[in-house]
Parts: structure tokens; C-alpha cells; sequence
């Protein structure tokens, strides 16, 4: 089993890869500036042409670049290539508004692949491995990315794509599936179907590997996968702008590796767009360095993150980040304290007796915001005692309150009450803006 | 030890509307007849908590059907339907410093009546009943009533 898929690449002095990315970012806004006339006129607009981009701290000097840009360009005004160029189109789902279409050269797809590649070779994917894809296939890049990546590294890809889960838990068992992508909340959904078929997928499936993402999750979430099923849970990231999913965390699972020949990663402070220090929070800005039909400039992806520059255990000298723990969007703000979905997560799922599914409710009573936190308990917590169970609904409040330093009401609600989901999960219902 | 002791059959649900009919509706169609029965609660949820004919039973068809339910196991002390009946047990308890998380009591056929309790220790309490002659109803017999 090869260490790495491109070692050259991947083990690259970090001098080395410097260089090279600043001769590919030069190219880029070359290459955008002539091609696209959506970033013509925002260069222009910003006083900045591509002559003034000589070293990669001169990055600073570029325009950001939107998700409205892509919504007001609609469908292909971002595109630097002609129609005949392009192998492919996605698009997003639409639903907070216009939705976005990306489109791939066969170079493009080509490197989606590549960078996939990369990552699964890092957690020991190759060609004796069977690949379950259980992302949505079609427009949601999910599925053909995960399916392109697994062909290339020699895997036998499963394209059992979302849904359907009594069959796809049956395939797994028959046919010995080893590793598998989804989203986090489709899993435990499998993991909970399974326990009714009668399946436990420690003993009776040859699954060892999970690549979950497409939906924020915790560290503590990862550790009850992993405890509920016996195998490894690695983060998995890539937003369908970019080209759906792209990196992974390597085996040493501390950070996931963005590859930095294909990917320019910036972490900015959300006010002030300044960079902020490694290992601190910022947003995640990204430049795509290789990309033909439409590349991005600093992308403001929006989501929350931390990055780390020094090379990984692993050998690989490119840049990490940490999980998302959030996007700056999905914040709530309740009675005037900010209130992260993924915190709430974090807290609840160190809680034993609590179980894997949740659901926060935001309301206004009156003047006041509420917040609600409606919650499954294990079944094994479950005590027909009423003090031993209002005992928890008290530590559950006192565990929630101490991290978020705001009250919330507590609900505990029957198993089953809350949605599973086989795509991307909803943890949020904020009843304040109806 | 196991023929002095009833196993209760307790239910987590939530307080809306509905709830009851449906763990009412799966016990009809199992055949399972309650002999006893309280709801405990608390705003959004309740504790269901009852005494069937065939408790294992009851208990994996409610489990199947996807209830958060338990097993317990408390006492049926069975009492003479008259005044300071009660009061008998109850000091019983008191004397013996055990503690009651909670009762409840119907009256059977017999004209006796049952009075169900669970205890924070349970052979402490069988010992001290049967010392002083109270009578406790075991699963076997509860079947019967």
C-alpha cells in the first residue's frame, strides 16, 4: 500500500511549494483577467490588475469573491471558458435562493479526482478497498466527487448513492464494504437502522473507514461514531463552489490537509479581514490555483476554522485545518449571546444518557427570545424514577448553560421524535423569523 | 426472591395528545390486559408506569414498536379493604427506615386491595413485610387477579 499518492507533491519543502503557488497565482489573475469579464471589471473596480500580484502576500490586494457573485453571474458569467470546453455542470439545491452552478473542464474533474485521490491514499484507500458512496448522486457534487476519487486510487466504488438504506446496509454485508462516504447524520441513521435489522456493523460488515462531511459536526460526534461502530471516522471537506468534496484528514487525524498546488487558504478575521495568527478562529477564504471553467478568487466560503502551516506527522508539508466548527452564517444570536449549532452539539454529545439526534427551536415569547433544545435520550438513561430524570434534564441545562452562558429549556422528546435526514442534516428551527 | 416481586412496565412519553392511544392501541392488539396503571408527569413528558398480565411481554412488543420502555421491580403488598390498612405498611416502612420513590393502589376482585410500591431497598423490605405477616402478590398471582 503506497504512503502517498504524489509524493513529490506532497512532501514538498514548504519553501518549494511557496514558490510554486505564487507562480501559479500570478498565472491565475492573468488568466482570469483575461478570460472572465466578471473579474475584468471587479479588478478594475478595485483599482488592482494582474501586473500588481508578484509574491503570495500580495493576495491581500485582490477582491473578494461571493456566493452572490455566483448567484448574480447565473448561470455561467463567472466562467473563464467557453461552453465547449466544459465536461460538466453541478449545481447547488437552491434553497436559500438562486442556485449556483459550477462548471468543470475535463481537466477540472480531472484534479477534483487527483485531490481526492490524495486524501484517501493518506487513510489507506486503495485498490483492495470497496467504497460504499453514499452521497446524493447528480447535481450535489457529493457522489460523482467521492466516486471519481475512489476510481482513482483502484477502489471497487459502490454507488448506492443516498437513501434506500435497508438495501444499502444489505450491500454492505454482502459485498464487504470497507469504507464509506456520507454525510455524519446519514450514518447514525444507518447505524440506527442497522441495530433494528438486527445488523451491527462492528461484527458483521468488514466497514473499517468513514469520510463524513457535508454538514458541520463535532469531535464528540466523531467519537461516538467511532464508538458505536467500530471504525474510523475521518472529517471530509470541500464545498460545492470549490468542487464538492476535496480533502480529507490523514491517518494521524489532526487536521485536514488542503492540497496547496491546487488550493491558496487564507484564515481572516470575519470583521476585519485581516488574517488572523495559525491555530486561531477565522473565516476560510479560498483561491482556487488550478481551476480552468471557473476559477475562484478569494472565495469567502463562510465557514469557521483554524489552520495549521506546520507539516503533519505524516510527512505531508501542505497546509491543515481544523473541523468546521461552524459557518459564520448559521449563528444564531439569541437574547444577544452567539449561539453556534456546533457547540450545542459539542456539549450534548459528551453526555452519555443523551443520544445522537437533537434539535434546537429559537422562538420569541413575547419580548424575550427562547431557546429550546429538544432532545432523544438513550434508552438505557431512561429511569421511570421522575427524579432521576429530572436530574438530567438538569445537567443536561448546566452542562448546555456553562458553554453557552445563556439558559435553555431542556425538552427530552421520545425516540424517533426527530427527523433523520440522508443528506444534509437541519438542527435549527428559528421560529422568529416567520 | 422472584415470586415476591412484580415487574412493572414503564414508558417514557411525551405529554400530547395521541401519546396514550398509541401505547394503549399496541397493548389491545398484543392481548395484554393492565391490571395497574399511573402517569406520572411533568410538563413535557410523562412517565407511564403499569402492571400488566404478561410483562416481559408487553415489554417487547412496546420496545419493537420503538417506545423508550423499562422494566422495575417493585412490590404488590396486598392489604385488607379496611380503615388503617395503610397505615400498617406505612409504618412498617418508617420503622425500617426505607424509602418510597413511589406508590400507588387499586382494589381487586377480592375486595382486597393492592398497593404497589417501588423502594429504595427491596429485600430489606421483603424481609421486614414478611416479618410482620403483610402479605406481597408475586407475578404468578397478579395474573390471576
Amino acid at each position: 500500500m503506497p504512503e502517498y499518492w504524489d509524493p513529490e507533491i506532497e512532501t514538498m519543502p514548504v519553501e518549494d511549494l511557496k514558490k510554486l503557488q505564487e507562480e501559479k497565482l500570478k498565472k491565475l489573475v492573468h488568466y482570469v483577467y483575461e478570460n472572465s469579464p466578471f473579474y475584468r471589471k471587479r479588478f478594475d473596480e478595485h483599482g488592482v490588475r494582474p501586473e500588481d500580484i508578484r509574491t503570495l502576500e500580495d493576495i491581500r490586494k485582490l477582491p473578494f469573491t461571493f456566493k452572490q457573485d455566483l448567484r448574480d453571474t447565473y448561470p455561467t458569467g463567472m466562467f473563464c471558458v467557453p461552453n465547449s470546453k466544459l465536461a460538466r455542470f453541478h449545481a447547488s439545491s437552491g434553497t436559500t435562493g438562486k442556485p449556483t452552478v459550477v462548471g468543470y473542464t475535463h481537466k477540472d474533474i480531472d484534479d477534483w479526482a487527483e485531490s481526492l485521490a490524495r486524501a484517501l491514499t493518506s487513510v489507506g484507500v486503495g485498490k483492495d478497498d470497496i467504497l460504499q458512496v453514499s452521497y446524493g448522486y447528480g447535481l450535489f457534487t457529493g457522489g460523482l466527487g467521492a466516486h471519481y476519487g475512489s476510481e482513482k486510487v483502484g477502489a471497487t466504488v459502490l454507488p448506492t448513492s443516498s437513501g434506500n438504506t435497508e438495501r444499502q446496509l444489505e450491500l454492505m454485508k454482502d459485498l464487504g464494504t470497507t469504507a464509506i462516504a456520507c454525510t455524519p447524520s446519514y450514518f447514525l441513521y444507518m447505524i440506527e437502522v442497522a441495530r433494528k435489522e438486527g445488523i451491527n456493523i462492528r461484527d458483521d460488515t468488514k466497514l473499517t473507514k468513514g469520510f463524513f462531511g457535508a454538514e458541520p459536526w463535532s469531535e464528540e460526534l466523531k467519537k461516538r461514531i467511532e464508538n458505536e461502530s467500530g471504525i474510523k471516522a475521518y472529517d471530509i471537506y470541500g464545498t460545492s463552489e470549490l468542487s464538492g468534496p476535496l480533502f480529507t484528514e490523514c491517518e494521524e487525524q489532526c487536521g485536514i490537509h488542503i492540497w496547496g498546488d491546487l488550493f491558496l487558504v487564507e484564515i481572516l478575521d470575519p470583521e476585519t479581514g485581516e488574517p488572523v495568527p495559525d491555530g486561531e478562529t477565522g473565516e476560510l477564504v479560498i483561491t482556487t490555483l488550478a481551476k480552468e471553467a471557473n476559477p475562484l478568487i478569494r472565495y469567502k466560503i463562510k465557514d469557521l476554522t483554524r489552520k495549521m502551516s506546520e507539516p503533519c506527522k505524516c510527512g505531508r508539508t501542505h497546509p491543515r485545518i481544523t473541523r468546521i466548527s461552524g459557518r459564520s452564517d448559521d449563528m444564531i444570536i439569541v437574547r444577544g449571546i452567539n449561539v453556534f449549532p456546533g457547540q450545542v452539539e459539542s456539549v450534548l454529545m459528551n453526555i452519555p444518557e443523551v443520544g445522537n439526534h437533537f434539535m434546537i427551536i429559537v422562538d420569541r415569547i413575547g419580548p424575550l427570545d427562547s431557546m429550546t433544545v429538544q432532545i432523544e435520550m438513550h434508552e438505557s438513561a431512561f429511569s421511570d424514577k421522575m427524579s432521576d430524570m429530572m436530574a438530567l434534564k438538569k445537567k443536561i441545562t448546566s452542562a448546555l448553560k456553562s458553554v453557552l452562558n445563556l439558559a435553555v429549556n431542556v425538552e427530552l422528546v421520545e425516540h424517533g421524535f426527530l427527523p433523520r435526514s440522508e443528506g444534509k442534516s437541519k438542527k435549527v428551527i428559528d421560529k422568529r423569523k416567520i | 426472591m422472584e415470586d415476591k416481586v412484580i415487574k412493572q412496565i414503564s414508558l417514557f412519553a411525551e405529554n400530547k395528545p395521541g401519546r396514550l392511544a398509541s401505547v394503549a392501541n399496541k397493548l389491545k392488539s398484543a392481548g395484554i390486559n393492565i391490571r395497574a396503571f399511573t402517569i406520572a408527569e411533568s410538563g413535557d413528558f410523562g412517565i407511564i408506569r403499569m402492571v400488566v398480565d404478561r410483562s416481559d411481554y408487553a415489554h417487547s412488543v412496546l420496545h419493537d414498536a420503538g417506545f423508550t420502555v423499562s422494566e422495575t421491580s417493585v412490590l404488590g403488598i396486598e392489604m385488607e379493604d379496611v380503615p388503617g390498612s395503610m397505615s400498617r405498611i406505612a409504618e412498617v416502612f418508617g420503622e425500617a427506615s426505607i424509602n418510597l420513590d413511589y406508590a400507588y393502589a387499586f382494589v381487586t376482585r377480592e375486595q382486597k386491595a393492592l398497593l404497589i410500591v417501588r423502594v429504595n431497598e427491596i429485600e430489606k423490605a421483603i424481609k421486614k413485610l414478611e416479618e410482620n405477616n403483610i402479605k406481597l402478590i408475586g407475578m404468578k398471582e397478579l395474573e390471576k387477579i
